[in-house]
């Protein structure tokens, strides 16, 4: 236990949070490396995702794909790339082996954001008249984003904790002080080190679960519509009826806004 | 392939380094999380807050966990006891859920009617509600061994011999064969233990030959 009160010494001493190398440069560079690899993944798997997802194709693939990407080790996709790159390009190397770990989530949370939307909704937007475009805006993209953002988390979880390990090529980031720390067994370093990462990590998580809360509309829980009519005919209680209204409600407000 | 060759031997023994590595906290991740996946469902109160709770555990990035461990358990950071509970936390943290969708998705006539044909609790724990949660755990497990294969590579950051040694040897000898070997063989133990469980699945739960995969672990 004594560890502990020593790391909790070394991560309030003054000269952590001055110069070069100090816990907030640290963090930023993070958090550099974890939203452009992010947004990057995401551009590039969020189309393919609802493509597969609003054609139906390749579902297969998508899934094939999430679990082999799962056996592949990061730490050694950073090193490799590394080397292939060269070491000059190394920012650019880490850069793209965070982005291949955050696409897979990315692109099943896309796909199966739209494969789970019910063919009847679909149906019933196109007997309504909605163009394909209006039926992909309207209706299937905001009923898939809390599985969307789901797969953001999923992203955001394996990036964050990857980038801990781009120190060792050399790139800083929170992993720096523990990297560097082992060999010279400065176990009290390490340690507030990861108490640090486990701060942000857990943080960015608890933002995206919040995130995903606030994108569902009203009337879908977990990504699953609820059959809102069913349990209206087993309890006729007020909030039911508001539940029962809201779908439509939001399905009218955005084809408002879109037209 | 050249390199591979000249360093067959050396591959191998730490190819079996990681195999024995992987292998405890994947086991030993699924006894723990069957009893604590079975109560989460069956307790429906407590549900909340176990899957929070293997939700944050989940959350904490390998190497900061390899950090954090060792002054809890008075445990040395460089010591394999380190990387084997760490891993078997992950085990537990992805299991966990999956335990408790797999029991919870288990018809409710079919359990009365097991009731209803005499099975005490114990009883129909094991001759019921295990066999039809099965192919769930099963495909839980899955995503377990794999995800366990990948993360003890990072284990050589903490002195712990796995293929992962191939990664940091290579980069700093600068041999790219070498890495690549490393990430091409963990990939291979990866692919090897997801067949052995797919066949043990086939022998033990031979009415299932369809094992659903979820769609992402840990969201």
């Amino acid at each position: 236990m004594d560890l502990v009160l020593e790391a909790l010494l070394w991560l309030f001493s003054a000269e952590q949070y001055q110069g070069e190398g100090s816990i907030p440069q640290r963090t930023l560079e993070h958090l550099v490396y974890t939203f452009g690899a992010t947004l990057i993944a995401a551009v590039i798997a969020v189309p393919i995702g609802y493509f597969i997802g609003h054609t139906g194709r390749g579902g297969t693939w998508v899934v094939g794909l999430t679990g082999a990407a799962r056996a592949l080790p990061s730490f050694g996709l950073i090193l490799l790339l590394v080397l292939l790159l060269g070491v000059s390009e190394r920012v650019t190397a880490s850069l793209v082996a965070l982005v291949l770990l955050g696409i897979p989530p990315l692109m099943a949370g896309a796909y199966s954001g739209m494969h789970q939307i019910p063919r009847s909704t679909i149906d019933a937007a196109r007997a309504q008249g909605m163009t394909e475009w209006q039926i992909i805006w309207t209706v299937e993209i905001p009923l898939s984003l809390p599985l969307l953002l789901g797969g953001l988390r999923g992203a955001v979880l394996q990036i964050v904790a990857t980038a801990t390990l781009v120190a060792y090529v050399g790139l800083g980031g929170l992993g720096y002080d523990i990297i560097q720390g082992i060999p010279l067994r400065r176990f009290d370093q390490t340690m507030g080190a990861a108490l640090v990462i486990v701060v942000v990590a857990l943080t960015l998580d608890v933002l995206l679960a919040a995130a995903t809360k606030w994108v569902t509309p009203r009337g879908v829980h977990q990504g699953r519509l609820s059959d809102v009519r069913a349990r209206d005919s087993v309890s006729r209680t007020a909030p039911v009826a508001t539940v029962a209204a809201s779908p439509e409600k939001e399905i009218t407000q955005q084809r408002n806004t879109s037209s | 392939m050249e390199w591979f060759l000249a360093n067959s031997s050396l591959v191998w023994s730490l190819t079996l380094d990681h195999m024995r590595i992987s292998v405890i906290p994947i086991v030993v991740g699924f006894l723990i999380s069957v009893p604590i996946g079975w109560l989460a469902q069956r307790f429906p109160a407590t549900r909340g807050l176990v899957l929070g709770g293997v939700g944050i555990l989940y959350t904490i990035p390998s190497l900061a966990l390899f950090m954090i461990l060792p002054p809890l358990l008075g445990i040395s950071v460089l010591s394999e006891a380190n990387v084997i509970i760490a891993l078997t936390i992950y085990a537990v943290a992805i299991m966990v859920r999956t335990v408790a969708d797999a029991f919870s998705s288990i018809e409710p006539q079919a359990l009365r009617s097991a009731t209803a044909l005499g099975y005490a609790e114990w009883g129909r724990f094991f001759a019921v509600e295990l066999p039809l949660a099965g192919p769930v755990l099963l495909a839980g497990l899955r995503v377990v061994a794999v995800s366990t294969v990948s993360l003890v590579t990072v284990g050589v950051l903490v002195g712990i011999q796995s293929l992962g040694y191939l990664f940091t040897d290579g980069f700093q000898r600068r041999i790219i064969p070498e890495v690549m070997t490393g990430v091409v063989m963990t990939f291979l133990v990866a692919l090897l233990f997801d067949a052995l469980l797919v066949v043990l699945g086939r022998v033990i739960l031979p009415w299932s030959h369809v094992a659903r995969q979820p769609a992402q672990a840990g969201a």
